[in-house]
């Protein structure tokens, strides 16, 4: 008996769903990200109003002043789904474990020149109750925004400064003691060069409309108070006493060229669709920028003395110079 | 002219170096196998690690490709930037 081998090659009688194909033109074989975002959220078919909101479907697109024709625009340049975002997440939790692992192997922590100590214990402390408040609004874009692309990475960005917390709880544990956490909090409630910043965050909290908190949020503050905390504050500590701290802090640097790719891609998706979105991202950010100019003003005097001028000028240059691009000028 | 082509396993990845490919690569023909993709090119093909890292939406190493690579051919050619593949002689 003779037995042929051969190859039956069996083509699938389609490449993806018919709602993906009527998106990517045709039956074409769509990323898994495609595949995972697009008109994943319900629309139609929504029985009561929430009585919490009866103004608006429990998913609406008018509880926001910005208007899109189609929500599905707004892509994430990372194309993060869930896969996708745990697996980048985990490997850059491995880089910053094995930093902070270094960190306590090598007694750095402990030989750290204690003016430079102080330093970052009064500023990046505090700033885990900042990055608490992202969270939560973080949170608050992702339940009360429209459309998977755009309410799926505002969670990630909610978990991510949930990570920022945590990371800026481990640089004070290693650096200092439990207290430091305390009077950090103290700080936070009472001490005058915080209640700017604070005042901002606790206003942040209790905004209605979710894109304006995405432009109060995601890119007035935290595009000038990462560049001024993880660049400048970073590069003043190096300077003065090693890149202990630098390397404690690696997370938020990388994380925040990270993500804003996705953020200036969405203020210029939005902006690109309409004259009316535009001149409101318009109105929002001049608000939003000039408030976090002032409300971080006092904290970087805080860290730099007199060099906080011009930190907080280059700060502010960097968010200028993507919201150009991004074509809000 | 002679082809060059190269042969990946399918998956994730290597959907998008293919579709890459086909872009900077005008004259390309792609053959569907199972598990398996190949691509032509008469003569000179290019890999470009931009057009790459558009699509998969991350920053790509060039030799991050060898996981997907199944067999090639052509004098190659290789910097941070391009993979060339091209006959040379």
């Amino acid at each position: 008996m003779q037995i042929d081998l051969r190859t039956v090659s069996i083509t699938p009688l389609r490449q993806t769903f018919d709602h993906i194909a009527a998106r990517v033109g045709g039956d074409k074989a769509a990323s898994r990200y495609i595949e995972a975002t697009m008109d994943v959220q319900a629309n139609a078919n929504f029985h009561y109003r929430p009585t919490w909101d009866p103004e608006h479907e429990i998913f609406d697109p008018k509880r926001t002043a910005i208007t899109m024709a189609d929500w599905y625009a707004f892509k994430d340049p990372r194309q993060l789904y869930y896969g996708t975002y745990t697996q980048s997440r985990a490997r850059m939790q491995e880089v910053a474990e094995s930093d902070f692992d270094f960190v306590e192997t090598r007694g750095l922590a402990d030989g750290y020149d204690d003016g430079a100590r102080r330093i970052a214990l009064d500023f990046y402390l505090p700033l885990r109750h900042v990055a608490w408040g992202a969270n939560m609004n973080g949170a608050s874009m992702c339940a009360y925004g429209y459309g998977t692309a755009i309410t799926q990475p505002c969670l990630y960005q909610g978990m991510d400064q949930l990570g920022v917390a945590q990371y800026l709880t481990r640089l004070g544990l290693l650096l200092g003691q439990q207290g430091d956490l305390e009077a950090a909090k103290h700080a936070w409630l009472n001490a005058p060069a915080w209640q700017e910043l604070r005042r901002y965050v606790e206003d942040t909290l209790v905004l209605k409309d979710w894109f304006e908190l995405y432009v109060a949020q995601n890119v007035a503050l935290d595009g000038i108070l990462f560049p001024l905390a993880y660049k400048e504050v970073d590069a003043a500590l190096a300077a003065k006493a090693g890149p202990t701290v630098a390397m404690l802090t690696r997370f938020q640097a990388e994380w925040f060229d990270d993500s804003t790719k996705w953020v200036d891609a969405v203020m210029k998706i939005a902006a690109a669709d309409n004259a009316g979105n535009k001149a409101q991202l318009q109105q929002w950010l001049a608000h939003w920028r000039g408030r976090a100019m002032k409300a971080l003003e006092p904290i970087a005097r805080l860290a730099l003395a007199d060099a906080a001028g011009g930190a907080m000028d280059r700060a502010a240059k960097h968010l200028d110079t993507r919201m150009t691009k991004a074509g809000l000028a | 002219m002679s082809n060059v082509f190269i042969a990946f396993q399918k998956n994730e990845d290597s959907r998008a170096i293919v579709e890459a490919i086909c872009e900077d690569n005008p004259q390309a023909s792609v053959n569907e196998q199972p598990a398996m993709v190949r691509v032509d090119v008469p003569g000179r093909m290019v890999i470009k690690r931009s057009s790459i890292e558009e699509r998969l939406g991350r920053s790509f190493d060039l030799q991050e490709m060898q996981i997907h690579l199944i067999t090639l051919t052509g004098h190659i050619d290789e910097t941070d930037d391009e993979f060339v593949l091209e006959w040379r002689h």
